[in-house]
């Protein structure tokens, strides 16, 4: 296979451009893929204090080097969600990142700094791991974006990720996800505006940047994630992928172009309805408490005994 | 050839030339869900695989959203 724009030796096929591309053109399709986003969405712009969610893993990590690379002032925050080993690990991937390009890693610990992890959220309140896990994280970098003053958050979510999404809440017609399922949200309500830069990108694109760009991540799965219904949603839409390249790519940005514009009144008629949380003042929509979810999970999860990871893996295994 | 496979680790042994798409169709993988790395370099689908060749096949997949 040659690259479709020198002829040298390709390194990676991507049938959905129906090309083979070289490291020296795969990286340069992958930022100019960046740039439209940026562009076509108004993401970022060059005078911007950035901060972006790193997990340790690929679409983390090669979203903050695409970003580098592009010239914007971008530091990292990763919060260490207590998983076990598996969170010890992912932290040391993100700190080497940072530590080899000269970049601020903030960390912030989620048993540290808030008195419980993932693994007791989920067991105390029933949880599914990822749902406790997620919003844990969603509130913990609004807030760190608000209050050290970064003009936009940046998140790591790929084309993917997005794809598995929209599938999801089309196959429930969940109306307020889809209204908000956009590539930005701009600041308003006590929000930090949010981005997402890989939305024209693939998974195992952004797996090759790490590839060619010698960034080590953490390949291994979250321990907790096994069986959740991205992960099968993702499975199915590669399937059909396969047999049509093209298809993700056009369902997401057909949403995005079609169906997101109608939908543009519910979102901004749901952000009204929100009200603040009385301890911590983040927005919240949650009715019949005036604690907001991350709060009312943390008075919960912290007030009991801390649930090693493998406790609650044999539990699942058994069930 | 070695093939590394990752989530979780273990290592197969498989003998005869054939194209990293052969291998993939060959192990049930999607070749949308995976990268293969020859001998440390990322190769496309139709790149020959050796006997001698040492091959990882990484899983691209990740659950959190």
């Amino acid at each position: 296979m040659k690259c479709r724009v020198c002829r040298e030796p390709a390194v990676i096929d991507l049938p959905r451009h129906n090309a083979n591309f070289c490291v020296e053109h795969f990286q340069q399709l992958c930022t100019r893929q960046v740039t439209k986003a940026i562009d076509d969405f108004d993401m970022l712009s060059p005078s911007d204090r950035v901060l972006v969610a790193v997990s340790g893993g690929k679409d983390s990590l090669a979203v903050w080097d695409i970003l580098n690379e592009l010239g914007y002032s971008a530091d990292g925050l990763y919060i260490g969600l207590g998983i076990g080993g598996y969170s010890e690990s992912s932290r040391e991937f993100a700190e080497r990142y940072a530590q080899n390009n000269g970049l601020t890693l903030h960390v912030v610990s989620l048993r540290e700094d808030y008195n419980f992890d993932v693994p007791t959220a989920a067991k105390t309140t029933g949880r599914v791991p990822c749902s406790a896990c997620g919003m844990s994280k969603r509130h913990i970098f609004d807030q760190f974006a608000l209050e050290n003053g970064y003009d936009v958050l940046v998140t790591g979510h790929n084309l993917d990720d997005e794809v598995a999404v929209l599938f999801g809440n089309t196959l429930r017609w969940d109306v307020g996800y889809l209204s908000r399922q956009l590539p930005v949200l701009d600041a308003r309500g006590g929000f930090p505006k949010k981005v997402k830069p890989l939305v024209r990108l693939s998974e195992r694109e952004m797996a090759a940047w790490c590839v060619v760009r010698n960034i080590e991540y953490i390949i291994e799965e979250c321990p907790l994630a096994a069986g959740n219904r991205h992960l099968t949603y993702k499975e199915v839409m590669n399937h059909i992928e396969e047999r049509s390249p093209g298809t993700k790519a056009s369902f997401y940005l057909g949403f995005l172009d079609n169906m997101a514009p109608l939908l543009r009144d519910k979102h901004a008629k749901d952000l009204d309805e929100i009200g603040l949380c009385s301890r911590c003042s983040a927005p919240t929509g949650a009715e019949g408490s005036d604690l907001c979810a991350f709060c009312r999970l943390q008075e919960r999860a912290s007030q009991v005994d801390p649930v090693p990871v493998d406790l609650l893996l044999k539990k699942r295994r058994r069930s | 050839m070695n093939v590394i496979l990752r989530n979780p680790n273990r290592e197969i042994s498989i003998s005869g030339s054939r194209s990293v798409r052969a291998l993939l169709d060959e192990l049930g993988l999607s070749r949308e869900a995976h990268l293969v790395i020859r001998n440390g370099q990322l190769v496309p689908g139709d790149s020959r695989l050796e006997n001698e060749d040492t091959i990882e096949i990484r899983p691209v997949i990740s659950g959190g959203v």
